[in-house]
């Protein structure tokens, strides 16, 4: 008999949790005050904080040199950024130093608001989104502890089309989402033909799902096509951008995912770092998927965990969305295949131009992008981004990589020199070879 | 007049105060095998020649549970656990009769799976078959609704001679801390019992009226008669009556570490304005885990007795003590004998602890006060240390709200109150080697008594309403209440504050409750589509530990007779 006996935890794991109880987008917004609270009741008790070898950690606040190694926020950070979104990347932060200083093995920032809406360019919120936690967290990894090879695996029902944006052209990041299929959910984008820029061809990996997929095919893609590219892709660490509105009660989307989906997931994927995305059943699902991922984190047994209407029969998947995704899965492998076989970008003095309109919803600004790289096979390229928005807001943005080659960078300062401050209201230079953040006003 | 008592591993020291001052004082030593003689040969070497009448109260710190916990004299107990979907409960193994039923409750306090009543009866009969006469039962969420609980203890009947139930232990949520915590509680009932009616019968047989109130892990008094529905509460109640007793000489304004070094061990905590911390969930001991209210102290295994040697050339104290210093008859060099040696202390033979501590000033290679002067200042820098540990791992305890972490009070100790033995030695060391204003507790021997003597009543209520489902519960107080829809904070808190009025008066404070506070008070909008449907209320409402209001002209009359002079410190300083 023991005394306080208590469970053995395989894995140590360092835990921030932040609900900021004080912070709402709105009184009914789904991001609210209210969504961790039963998340923490549950938490607290199932008594995990006790558990030998989970240690909860208070968040440190990310600083703005923090955000300025990722966005460029418009007209500048202090305007675009509350001080819970300071917290709650500053948690994934705190997070991701423990994992690097190895004081534990894994981590899960279970913070909000959450990140992977934000893309490079900042000029309000997207779906409840304002900086890129996930981001913040990986670019200061990289300054402060040298790691290079990075993978972020989305599990958030939305595509992780911020995350996405700010990876795209980067050959040391694998992003990869799988999300609820982008002609029936927000943001709308997310198909497997989104495979990365002409300088990173291939490592952005999307893979929509039919609504109404389960456990089985969740477990399936995992198996299928994220496993096998993160044995290839190697990464130093990986990043889990830990959704939970796959779940079978989540308000705002229509997947059929569990709390025994989601802790099994996580036992296979096997995450250095896990942080909380959106989420917002916030009774159903969140308490339990919650305490299912920190013990699947810490390899304890999840079989008892379950939620009260718990029935896998009468969430189960049908033979139709099975065999559509089997074939989902094929024309992935054989899309690669063929953009393996293409011609890799030449290096020289081409550049490549991508135009996008991009729609911030929660605060219904519009943004017309038009960005410029250069290709390069030395490097991702320097990036040049001219950025206009409906509220009378014209950038230019230059971002020299973090391994830009040194044609890159001269070209980068030149960009960056020669911008017509008539034409826009701010320039930017982002240097990441000297982690220097420069500002131009008009 | 009051008496304090407290009884220690080795002394039990025990002060009788009069209107402003000390009027005796006594340590005698603790008889292990019979804890009511000691307490009586306490309090009779304080009251030669007293009236009883004249004695208002007496206030005991008893290691009677903490030792029945430390030395595994449990009676068997078995516990009835209800978790529903979660962690495996058979983790949380307290004992061999540890019965998982089924019955389910959620974090709203919605029943999802009703109690099998054939189950219960089933496990009932079995334990008493097998002679079991106290028993622990325990729900998940039982604090939101104890339905379950209540209902188990309708099926058990009187199988048993005591049920303990888990939501009226503490409103804090932590499961397996509720298993813990009712498991201790059943299992040292009935040697609390024993002492509790020796205690009782002893005052009738000797014809005394005197109202006993006992010590509590929190550093509050609670009454005999109301300690005994939850006996864990005394747990390491004799930290706290040190803590106490330093109490009334620490800093208004500013934060406090105290230092409590024995021969064992130095406990430590600190006091923000005077007013000790509160551990946030509850005490660990001897390996368990519980809910049961307490002071946030450390422990670190340094004290003046602690075995020194050298390791790899390093002076190394502690952690183990094997036995007392050799000046006082013992056979390891100790920190109280580099004392001696460095001729601060006038006690013991210091002949035989500078033998003792010839060998390692030889392997040091220094002279022996020089090796004397080390062992003592390694001995501080240790300590010092793990203070500064201890105020860091309070600092970096988690907030959830946005404005918390923002101010971020930082826990700042500028001074250091030091009691136990060897206190004022230590204090001075301490002076020479910090920026701190250090000090000793007036009376450091017996500061601890002291403590017992002038702590009053603390207590706690937890209320969670949930206007949604239209009700409010304190489950520590067996209250339900329905409630309408328009029940708000304000409500809660005044609701909060009327049961803790209650509940000190039935703890025997004399207090008129001026000295309540709220602890948290969280009102949540649930929102369920756009609509807001009800309000989840959470308030937690507190008599926070202090002093009776008796206290300023004692502590006055003590601080002004100032510290009573080395004899009485030589006579200590091993113990």
């Amino acid at each position: 008999m023991r005394k306080t006996p208590m469970v053995e935890t395989p894995s140590k794991v360092g835990l921030v949790f932040f609900p900021a109880y004080d912070w709402a987008i709105s009184p009914t917004h789904p991001e609210r005050e209210e969504r961790l609270l039963y998340t923490q009741d549950q938490v607290f008790e199932e008594g995990i904080l006790d558990l030998e070898g989970i240690v909860e950690l208070k968040p440190d606040l990310v600083d703005v040199r923090d955000i300025r190694r990722v966005h460029f926020c418009v007209p500048e950070e202090g305007r675009v950024v509350t001080e819970s979104h300071l917290i709650s990347a500053g948690g994934a932060k705190t997070v991701g130093i423990e994992v690097l200083e190895k004081r534990v093995r894994r981590g899960f920032a279970l913070v909000r608001p959450p990140g992977h809406h934000a893309m490079r360019v900042v000029h309000g919120a997207r779906g409840f989104c304002n900086i890129n936690i996930e981001a913040i967290m990986i670019e200061y990894l990289r300054e402060a502890y040298g790691v290079d090879r990075v993978a972020v695996v989305d599990t958030d029902c939305h595509h992780g089309d911020g995350t996405q944006d700010i990876y795209w052209h980067d050959r040391d990041t694998l992003f990869i989402s799988i999300h609820q299929d982008g002609r029936t959910l927000y943001p709308g984008s997310g198909f497997h033909t989104e495979m990365g820029g002409p300088n990173a061809l291939g490592t952005t990996v999307n893979i929509p799902l039919p609504p109404r997929t389960s456990s089985e095919g969740f477990l399936f893609v995992l198996d299928e096509v994220i496993l096998p590219l993160l044995e290839e892709f190697k990464p130093e660490i990986v990043v889990n951008s830990a959704g939970q509105d796959n779940h079978y009660t989540d308000p705002i989307t229509n997947m059929c995912f569990s709390a025994q989906g989601y802790a099994e997931l996580t036992r296979r994927l096997k995450p250095d770092i896990a942080v909380l995305e959106g989420g917002y059943s916030i009774e159903g699902a969140l308490p339990y998927v919650n305490v299912g991922i920190i013990m699947a984190l810490a390899g304890l047994d999840t079989s008892h965990v379950k939620e009260p209407d718990y029935d896998p029969n009468k969430i189960r998947q049908s033979a139709a969305t099975t065999r559509y995704i089997e074939s989902l899965v094929k024309e992935i492998r054989e899309t690669r295949r063929r953009m393996a076989g293409g011609g890799k970008a030449r290096s020289g003095d081409s550049t490549a131009q991508r135009r996008r309109n991009i729609f911030y919803d929660t605060d219904q600004i519009l943004e017309a992008q038009e960005e410029t790289l250069r290709l390069c096979d030395r490097c991702n390229g320097v990036l040049g981004i001219d950025s206009r928005t409906d509220r009378g807001n014209h950038i230019y943005a230059v971002m020299i990589p973090r391994k830009a080659c040194k044609e890159c960078c001269e070209l980068g300062y030149e960009w960056f020199d020669s911008a017509d401050h008539r034409k826009y209201n701010i320039t930017f230079l982002q240097d990441r070879t000297q982690d220097q953040y420069l500002v131009r006003k008009a | 007049m009051i008496i304090g008592l407290d009884v220690g591993g080795t002394h039990t020291d025990v002060v009788l105060l009069g209107k402003d001052r000390i009027l005796q004082q006594a340590k005698v030593p603790t008889r292990p095998s019979s804890l009511l003689e000691s307490v009586w040969s306490g309090i009779e070497e304080v009251t030669r020649g007293i009236a009883p009448e004249a004695i208002e109260r007496v206030v005991l710190s008893t290691t009677l549970t903490t030792n029945a916990i430390a030395e595994g004299k449990l009676a068997e107990t078995g516990m009835i656990v209800s978790s529903g979907p979660g962690i495996d409960p058979e983790g949380f193994r307290t004992c061999r009769e540890f019965h998982c039923v089924r019955g389910s409750i959620d974090h709203r306090g919605r029943e999802i799976q009703p109690i099998d009543r054939a189950q219960v009866e089933s496990a009932a009969d079995g334990m008493r078959s097998r002679g079991v006469r106290y028993v622990g039962v325990v729900g998940k969420f039982s604090i939101r609704n104890p339905k379950h609980e209540n209902e188990i203890v309708r099926i058990l009947g009187d199988r048993f001679e005591h049920v303990v139930l888990g939501h009226r232990l503490s409103g804090n949520l932590n499961f397996p801390r509720r298993v813990c915590t009712a498991y201790l509680n059943a299992a040292v009932y009935p040697v609390y019992k024993n002492f509790f009616e020796a205690v009782s019968a002893s005052l009738k047989k000797k014809g005394l009226r005197i109202p006993i109130y006992i010590l509590k892990a929190d550093g509050g008094t609670v009454t005999l008669e109301a300690s005994l529905s939850s006996p864990g509460q005394t747990i390491l109640s004799g930290p706290a009556a040190s803590v106490m007793g330093s109490v009334p000489y620490a800093s208004r304004e500013e934060e406090t570490l105290v230092l409590d070094i024995g021969g064992t061990t130095t406990d430590m905590a600190v006091l923000v304005r005077g007013v000790p911390l509160l551990d946030p969930v509850g005490i660990e001991l001897g390996g368990y885990k519980t809910l049961i209210r307490s002071l946030k102290t450390h422990s670190v295994a340094i004290g003046g007795d602690s075995a020194v040697r050298l390791e790899d050339g390093r002076i190394q104290v502690g952690p183990d003590r094997q036995g007392p210093a050799m000046a006082y008859g013992g056979t390891v060099p100790t920190p109280t004998d580099a004392l001696a040696v460095m001729g601060k202390a006038a006690g013991g033979d210091s002949e035989r602890a500078r033998q003792g501590l010839l060998p390692l000033a030889q392997q040091l290679g220094v002279p022996l006060e020089e090796a004397a002067a080390r062992i003592f200042d390694h001995t501080c820098k240790q300590i010092l240390e793990a203070a500064a540990q201890m105020v860091a791992n309070i600092n970096r305890k988690p907030v959830y709200t946005v404005q918390e972490l923002l101010e971020g009070h930082q826990v700042r100790p500028t001074e250091i109150l030091v009691l136990g033995g060897p206190a004022p030695l230590f204090a001075f060391r301490f002076a020479a080697m910090t920026d701190f204003r250090v000090r000793v507790v007036p009376r450091w021997q017996v500061a601890n008594a002291v403590g017992a003597a002038l702590a009053r009543s603390t207590c706690e209520v937890t209320l969670f309403v949930d206007t949604e489902r239209g009700f409010a519960v304190a489950p520590e107080e067996s209250f339900h209440l329905s409630v309408r829809r328009d029940f708000d904070k304000q409500s809660a808190v005044r609701l909060a504050l009327e049961l803790l009025r209650k509940k000190c008066t039935q703890e025997g404070s004399a207090d008129d409750g001026t000295e309540m506070e709220l602890v948290e008070e969280l009102q949540f909008n649930m929102v369920r589509g756009f609509y807001t449907t009800g309000r989840n209320i959470r308030v937690k409402a507190q008599v926070k530990p202090g002093l009776i209001p008796e206290h300023a002209q004692i502590a006055a009359g003590l601080f002004h007779a100032g510290p009573t002079g080395g004899q009485d410190h030589e006579e200590d300083s091993h113990g």
